[in-house]
């Protein structure tokens, strides 16, 4: 027949052949006929049906030209961006700096460098792939595949925190003495100086940005932290934490860890927690998916996110939460990629038919087709 | 550093001539170069077999045509240099060889492909025929397309597309000047606002695509390479804005990384990626992945155009067999034919027999 007609998006639309009644299965068999769908068993009927959705379409089609559509789309979405970027602009929040952080809050900042000295920090007791330690090692029942894969990034956090940064400070002699004490005294000894520092600094106040720590039995230590202090708020140590073993260098690794170490021992008391609970960037504020500010951040990993919410995951016992929620993203991921292989869910689609709408004009068309061909009113 | 079998640690030695001075590895290797362009020049050309059993074959059809070997090349060319002899598909892929060295013969057109085509072995031409198979012009370029494409649901893989490109332009401008550039400069604040909206639109414009396509069940028809590769750029692409996001260099950044490194740690990825390597992550952001990213969705975009766009769920069997040639259909009822792809087939007739009554 040949007919132009029109779909509902008023484009042109060619039949490209005779639309004579005869609708398929109920013609029959053989050339020229289609075959009885109705006679076929369910096995039959989807291998039918796999048959006919790899044919090429012999149906209606309608002119479609492929690089207007592509250089239209293209100018919608350039000129939405500008519009969206000269309206709303990007979220630019500077990083936190030691040199702020030790500014802010030196009795804080003094205590965390404490716990790096003696090893007690949560960088400090980590595990792989910083160090031997079992802080954060995590289980897949009972497997540890950070174990099995091992330290990577060596750290030790009273070397590279405190005193090999304390060693590159110039001209200060009484403090090369105090380290050299320390670094002698045996392990017993700095124990001791360092819980006496810890009961000390407990009792600290701060003066003018100055940190006063009352005297105590502490050995060396009031000299290495006051030193270590200083060279803090004059922005020496986060240079020396990322610098220190290159002139060139893009590893960020030991600054946000000793800075991180805030976080996780004096949580939202910290001056880290304070600016994070603030931009609203916690975990328990779904904080991966957000953006500083009102910005929208990464929206697509709310599925993610999701499971930190959700027990056992979302308890502070959760020693295992990440390798938790990582296990069962992996597991959605992995379903959703083999979507067309799982029988149940591939059949969804079906079950719920929401392609009627998507395809309601093709519908429409076919009652259309199916009336005229049999004289009757769709 | 790992050991080198020749040390080259020490000083190197310099030749002094008039005003030139160079290092003596220097000037081996631009030695090597001049012995390579001289050998280059001078070493005869080995001739593929094919071409010269072609040419004795030729030989023994006319005897009196100089076909391909002496000085001259007998090989016709068109007037854009191309040889006719390999890989004229556009004709008959017939090869035609005559004489343009011998005046006083006709031109003759030799058919040096009897039995053998002349682009045999040619793995160029290999390829063109297996893309011309699967994609010719009409496939790849289209000016039709079946009329029940007709929702707004369809639009939004071009848009993907489209988004992705002003991503990578936008990506590409803060790539000039660094990555810390956009922190002191306007016109960077202004490029890096254009990167992240057209990221935002990007992934919001793939996710809509996604979600139309598995209602539409997208992989049936042998389509289920088409949807994989959209599920892994979809996958890769968030793995491309997170690195994105540690490329940032501000507060955001340094917040992401402390944060994801449990997760990265916990799985053993922390064995590889550091979220607090700067370098690691912007050369993640802005190579690697953008790379196998680009080549997926490449895939992607040809596997939709060898395959088509899929076919209404309970299509009318004549719009796509409307001939009613059941031979093949047969075959698959009987379980010779069918593809391995998985479909989201009901168990139930009523979706067939709504539409063929």
């Amino acid at each position: 027949m040949n007919t132009p007609a029109e779909n509902s998006t008023g484009e042109e639309v060619s039949e490209q052949r005779d639309v004579s009644g005869s609708t398929g299965a109920d013609s029959g068999e053989g050339v020229g006929h289609h075959l009885d769908a109705n006679n076929l068993d369910p096995r039959q009927l989807q291998r039918y049906r796999r048959k006919l959705d790899a044919l090429p379409w012999r149906g209606p089609e309608r002119r479609y030209d492929i690089l207007k559509e592509a250089t239209i789309a293209f100018a919608v979405v350039l000129i939405l961006t500008f519009v969206l970027a000269i309206l709303f602009s990007s979220p630019d929040v500077p990083p936190v700096t030691i040199k702020a952080w030790a500014d802010a809050q030196p009795k804080g900042f003094t205590e965390i460098a404490l716990t790096e000295l003696e090893g007690t920090s949560n960088s400090a007791t980590y595990g792989p792939p910083y160090n031997h330690g079992n802080g954060s090692v995590q289980y897949l029942g009972p497997v540890s595949i950070q174990k099995l894969l091992g330290v990577h990034y060596p750290i030790n956090t009273a070397q590279d925190f405190v005193l090999d940064p304390l060693e590159t400070l110039p001209g200060e002699r009484p403090l090369k003495a105090a380290i050299l004490t320390y670094e002698k005294a045996n392990i017993a000894q700095r124990h001791a100086w360092e819980a006496t520092y810890g009961t000390a600094l407990a009792n600290a106040t701060v003066h003018r940005g100055a940190l006063l720590v009352p005297p105590g039995n502490y050995g060396p230590l009031g000299k290495m932290f006051t030193n270590l202090l200083t060279m803090a708020q004059s922005g020496a140590l986060d240079s020396q934490l990322i610098s220190h073993s290159s002139f060139y260098t893009t590893d960020y690794t030991k600054p946000i860890l000793f800075i991180g170490d805030s976080w996780k021992a004096q949580h939202t008391a910290s001056y880290w927690g304070q600016q994070v609970v603030a931009q609203h960037l916690r975990s328990s504020q779904w904080g991966v998916m957000n953006e500083t500010g009102s910005w929208p951040g990464q929206p697509w990993l709310w599925f993610y996110t999701m499971w930190y919410q959700i027990p056992p995951m979302s308890t502070t016992q959760a020693a295992n939460g990440d390798i938790l929620v990582v296990a069962i993203v992996s597991v959605f991921t992995l379903a959703l990629l083999l979507l067309p292989f799982i029988p149940w869910l591939r059949d969804i689609p079906r079950k719920i038919p929401i392609h009627k709408l998507i395809w309601r004009d093709y519908y429409r068309d076919i009652k259309n087709r199916t009336s005229k061909a049999t004289g009757r009113d769709p | 550093m790992t050991a080198a079998i020749i040390n080259l640690t020490h000083h190197d030695t310099y030749i002094h001539w008039g005003f030139i001075l160079i290092s003596l590895s220097n000037f081996l290797v631009v030695v090597a170069m001049l012995a390579l362009f001289a050998l280059a020049v001078c070493v005869p050309f080995i001739h593929s077999r094919n071409k010269r059993q072609r040419d004795a074959a030729a030989k023994e059809v006319h005897p009196g045509v100089n076909v391909g070997g002496g000085a001259g090349d007998s090989t016709e060319r068109d007037g854009n240099g191309t040889s006719k002899t390999e890989g004229d598909t556009e004709g008959s892929g017939r090869a035609q060889t005559a004489s343009s060295n011998t005046p006083e013969a006709a031109p003759v057109h030799t058919d040096t492909t009897a039995g053998d085509t002349s682009d045999d072995g040619l793995w160029t031409a290999a390829a063109r025929r297996i893309w011309l198979k699967y994609l010719p012009p009409k496939k790849m370029l289209p000016d039709s397309q079946p009329s029940y494409v007709s929702s707004w649901v369809y639009v939004f893989g071009v848009l993907t597309l489209s988004a992705l490109a002003v991503v990578i332009l936008s990506g590409l401008v803060l790539a000039i000047k660094g990555p810390t550039w956009w922190h002191t400069s306007s016109i960077g604040h202004f490029d890096n606002s254009l990167h992240l909206w057209s990221v935002e639109m990007f992934m919001a414009f793939m996710a809509i695509h996604l979600w139309g396509k598995f209602w539409m069940a997208a992989w049936r028809g042998g389509r289920a390479a088409t949807w994989i590769t959209g599920v892994l750029a979809f996958v890769v692409s968030i793995v491309e804005a997170f690195t994105g996001y540690l490329s940032q260099t501000n507060f955001d950044s340094q917040w992401i990384a402390f944060e994801s490194k449990d997760a990265f740690n916990a799985s053993g990825a922390g064995s590889i990626l550091n979220p607090m390597n700067f370098g690691q992550a912007l050369m993640l952001h802005i190579v690697l992945i953008p790379v196998v990213l680009v080549v997926l969705v490449g895939i992607h975009i040809l596997l939709v155009r060898v395959r088509g766009v899929v076919h209404p769920i309970d299509a009318l069997d004549e719009d796509r067999n409307p001939q009613g040639d059941n031979s093949s259909l047969r075959d698959a009822i009987s379980g010779g034919d069918a593809p391995q792809d998985g479909s989201p087939e009901g168990t139930g007739k009523e979706g067939v027999k709504e539409n063929v009554h």
